[in-house]
């Protein structure tokens, strides 16, 4: 079973990643303020998507490559959320008599 | 009992099994890679809410041009690596040996652009080592000197991945020019490989953006 895109296909994706690069350094030249951040990381996610994809292969993976790749990412949603939830919450008091 | 395929392993039926396991432990290989390049990237996300103008001051003497084409010659590396992976399937021996030297010539010279800002980093007193005086200047050293603690961790830990993907795409390449033909096994350990290798170049995408381009105009 032999199951990888044409050759058309990756150059395609290819010059979509050089495109979001470019568009990756002309953003983070205009300064949008809190966007800037936003953005930045919304065109990775997208050239890490296209990536994984086509690449990768994991648009013709099975279920079970799928779920092991989901669980990357899961766990590491479990991080960031955690973490940033006591991080962005907590109010630093200084000590008494400290 | 019909008879085996030389590269069928022991406990799978048919080479498709065979390759949907191996896909789904390498996949299962690089969650918890990205779980160790997880904890870097989320000890970044605290301290650069707790220091954003520190951070965003030291981004600031990192180059973003160098960032950049680093970043195009992973993403052609990564293209070239796809393409090795589609010639093998396709048997085509040469096209393989040159895609896979294309690939470990980009990626050598990733390591020597980021070899070379590290250097300047170094003449420039920005590495924060014992021995080696830290002068970043601005408004907040000790939040820059955190910031190049972090960058120097999570660069490092990136190239020495990316080494290691630099001397097994050499190694495949040297196994490409002394085999005379591409059997089901070798195609199976490229695509595992190109698995790799992409995920590599994953973990620098999100690594530019946020150690390079965050200083703004």
């Amino acid at each position: 079973m032999n199951d990888t895109d044409s050759f058309f296909s990756y150059l395609l994706v290819f010059l979509a990643l050089l495109a979001l690069l470019a568009a990756t350094v002309v953003v983070a030249r205009v300064d949008v303020g809190r966007l800037n951040l936003a953005l930045g990381l919304g065109i990775a996610f997208t050239k890490a998507l296209l990536i994984v994809l086509f690449f990768m292969h994991l648009r013709h993976a099975r279920r079970l490559t799928w779920v092991a790749a989901a669980a990357g990412l899961f766990w590491l949603a479990i991080l960031f959320l955690l973490t940033l939830s006591d991080v962005l919450t907590r109010v630093w008091t200084p000590a008494v008599g400290g | 009992m019909n008879e085996r395929p030389a590269a069928l392993g022991h406990p799978y039926d048919d080479l498709e099994q065979q390759r949907d396991a191996a896909t789904m432990g390498m996949w299962l290989f690089l969650a918890t890679e990205v779980l160790f390049f997880g904890a870097l990237f989320v000890g970044y996300t605290v301290y650069r809410i707790a220091y954003p103008q520190g951070f965003s001051e030291a981004s600031r003497h990192l180059d973003a041009t160098l960032g950049a084409v680093n970043t195009g010659l992973l993403l052609t590396s990564s293209f070239f690596m796809a393409l090795a992976v589609w010639a093998a399937g396709r048997r085509r021996r040469r096209l393989v040996l040159l895609f896979l030297l294309l690939t470990m010539f980009l990626g050598l010279g990733f390591l020597g652009i980021k070899g070379f800002e590290w250097y300047q980093e170094f003449r420039q007193n920005l590495v924060p080592l014992p021995g080696l005086t830290f002068e970043a200047g601005g408004d907040f050293p000790q939040q820059s000197e955190l910031f190049f603690n972090f960058y120097f961790i999570m660069t490092g830990l990136h190239a020495v991945h990316l080494l290691i993907g630099v001397l097994l795409v050499g190694f495949f390449a040297v196994l490409v020019w002394r085999r005379t033909r591409i059997g089901e096994a070798f195609i199976m350990q490229l695509e595992l490989l190109g698995l790799y290798w992409h995920f590599v170049d994953v973990v620098w995408i999100f690594l530019f953006p946020l150690l390079y381009l965050l200083g703004g105009t």
